[in-house]
């Protein structure tokens, strides 16, 4: 208790920061996702093969990897100005574990929304426009309603994992809750007491998603 | 093509269908002309910045590299799936004493990042060599991960096949070993080999704690001036190197799902084997 109490003004900025990154990444890559979902079932080929391009690439590539060409490559481009990114360097750090997150889980994303979409048998978009449905009614009142019940659960966990992930930052120079065991260990403190501290922050983080996400399961199931 | 968002298209569809395929064509021919562009203009595709690939040292040091990080994935590989089926045995077991305990493990180590349980074994514990560190970490989280993967599996077997077991009069453990667990691990093979390629990603982790894998290769050679600081050039390398196993691994689930598909000897299984489960796989 004392390692956590003695450094709250270690843990409480880590802490903040990982929800901060975990939040914006999380937006960020639900708005990508989204978009490379609607690409990998658009009616255009060329579409849904760029779609599904990004998605074998990112899915292929380890997370790790991702943050090391937006740390340390990514600048060397000089594709934006440092000072886009606020010019400190923590601050583009910050930036390019944001970037290198977002990227990463959209691929995730995409694909979580895709089998949504897909467990949508096509006939009830066949009887909706039967029934003299609009595509916009029929989109609207009987494909996505469905397509989201079957979306959430595994969104969840894609979000669990997303904030598991934002500790690789931790070796990107980005300071959160990952970190805090080396600055830790700067002041002499035990870093096995530190680490543990952290493992307490992130079960009670996850483990209320995972419970939210069982009971979704349960009652959002669809009786087809 | 027919789906839930489209009709069939006709002759004015097909006609707009084209229009936008040129229009994404253009905006991916501009995406990715724009960063070529870039990387030959900051000079990324000169000749000294690919020099180094040409070194005999350099390209047994990438070969070292890539062994370690096959290592690591082996390793962690096969102490996996023990692990895995150990824990998965033990959450399906009627005592309590042993079902618990379990299910605490299992959950508490998919619950904490394998970022932060490699720094308990290599800062927090001192393991020593960050080879330790990284395998005991890939062990835990993607052995909890397939304990999960195994358990959904048994569980989403039509019921018929462990009374038709008892009813010949199996123990509970021959029902287990000879009836539920052959057939569970043939039907969640892809699910299996998918958490195989995270763990395989995962490897790269050790990067972060020093383990000389083919991260900890790319931010060597990167640094070296002599070779104007190939970061970039070398980053695409190991990517290659990453994908192309990766990929391997993924096309190996898809045609082991393809085959069990049409293989009649592989059971239905009755509900969908946890979602989540599957869809975990980051």
């Amino acid at each position: 208790m004392d390692v956590l109490l003695d450094n709250l003004d270690l843990y409480g900025p880590g802490f903040l920061n990982t929800v901060e990154l975990f939040l914006i990444s999380a937006v960020g890559s639900l708005v990508l996702g989204t978009i490379l979902a609607m690409l990998r079932v658009a009616p255009v080929p060329v579409m849904r093969a760029m779609g599904a391009t990004y998605v074998t690439l990112v899915r292929n590539t380890p997370l790790t990897l991702v943050f090391f060409f937006f740390a340390l490559a990514f600048p060397l481009l000089e594709i934006v100005s440092a000072d886009t990114f606020g010019g400190s360097a923590a601050s583009y750090y910050f930036s390019a574990a944001l970037m290198a997150l977002t990227l990463y889980t959209s691929a995730f994303v995409c694909e979580v929304v895709r089998s949504g979409i897909n467990t949508v048998p096509v006939g009830q978009a066949e009887a909706s426009r039967a029934l003299g449905l609009t595509f916009g009614q029929m989109l609207t009142s009987v494909v996505l309603p469905q397509a989201t019940r079957a979306v959430v659960p595994p969104m969840v966990s894609t979000m669990i994992a997303l904030l598991k992930n934002t500790t690789i930052a931790a070796g990107f120079s980005v300071f959160q809750a990952g970190s805090i065991s080396a600055n830790l260990s700067e002041r002499g403190e035990n870093q096995l007491i530190g680490l543990l501290w952290v493992a307490v922050f992130f079960i009670v983080l996850v483990i209320p998603m995972t419970l939210l996400q069982r009971s979704l399961e349960k009652r959002w199931s669809i009786a087809r | 093509m027919s789906s839930v968002l489209f009709d069939v298209p006709g002759p004015r569809a097909r006609l707009r269908h084209r229009l936008y395929a040129v229009l994404a064509v253009a905006v991916l021919v501009g995406v990715v002309g724009f960063v070529i562009f870039r990387f030959a203009e900051s000079g990324q595709f000169d000749g000294r910045k690919w020099t180094w690939i040409q070194y005999e040292k350099v390209q047994l040091d990438l070969l070292g590299a890539l062994m370690n990080t096959l290592k690591a994935f082996g390793a962690g590989a096969v102490l996996a799936l023990l692990f895995g089926a150990i824990f998965a045995a033990g959450q399906l077991s009627d005592h309590k004493v042993i079902r618990v305990p379990s299910m605490l493990v299992v959950e508490l180590f998919r619950a904490v990042p394998l970022v932060v349980l490699i720094f308990v074994f290599h800062y927090g514990l001192s393991l020593g060599a960050p080879f330790y560190s990284v395998v005991l970490g890939l062990t835990l989280y993607n052995g909890s991960v397939l304990a999960e993967v195994f358990r959904a599996g048994v569980l989403s077997l039509p019921r018929g096949q462990s009374e038709a077991a008892y009813a010949v009069g199996m123990r509970k453990t021959q029902v287990m070993n000879y009836v539920l667990l052959p057939q569970a691990v043939r039907a969640m093979l892809p699910a299996i080999i998918s958490q195989l390629v995270v763990l395989l990603k995962d490897t790269a982790l050790g990067f972060l704690i020093t383990y000389d894998e083919l991260l900890d290769f790319a931010r060597d050679i990167g640094s070296y001036f002599e070779f104007g600081r190939p970061l970039i050039p070398v980053t695409i390398v190991v990517a290659v190197i990453y994908i192309s196993m990766c990929l391997l691994l993924t096309w190996l689930a898809t045609y082991l799902e393809k085959r069990s598909r049409r293989d009649k000897k592989v059971v239905e299984l009755e509900k969908k084997p946890a979602e989540d489960v599957v869809a975990a796989a980051v």
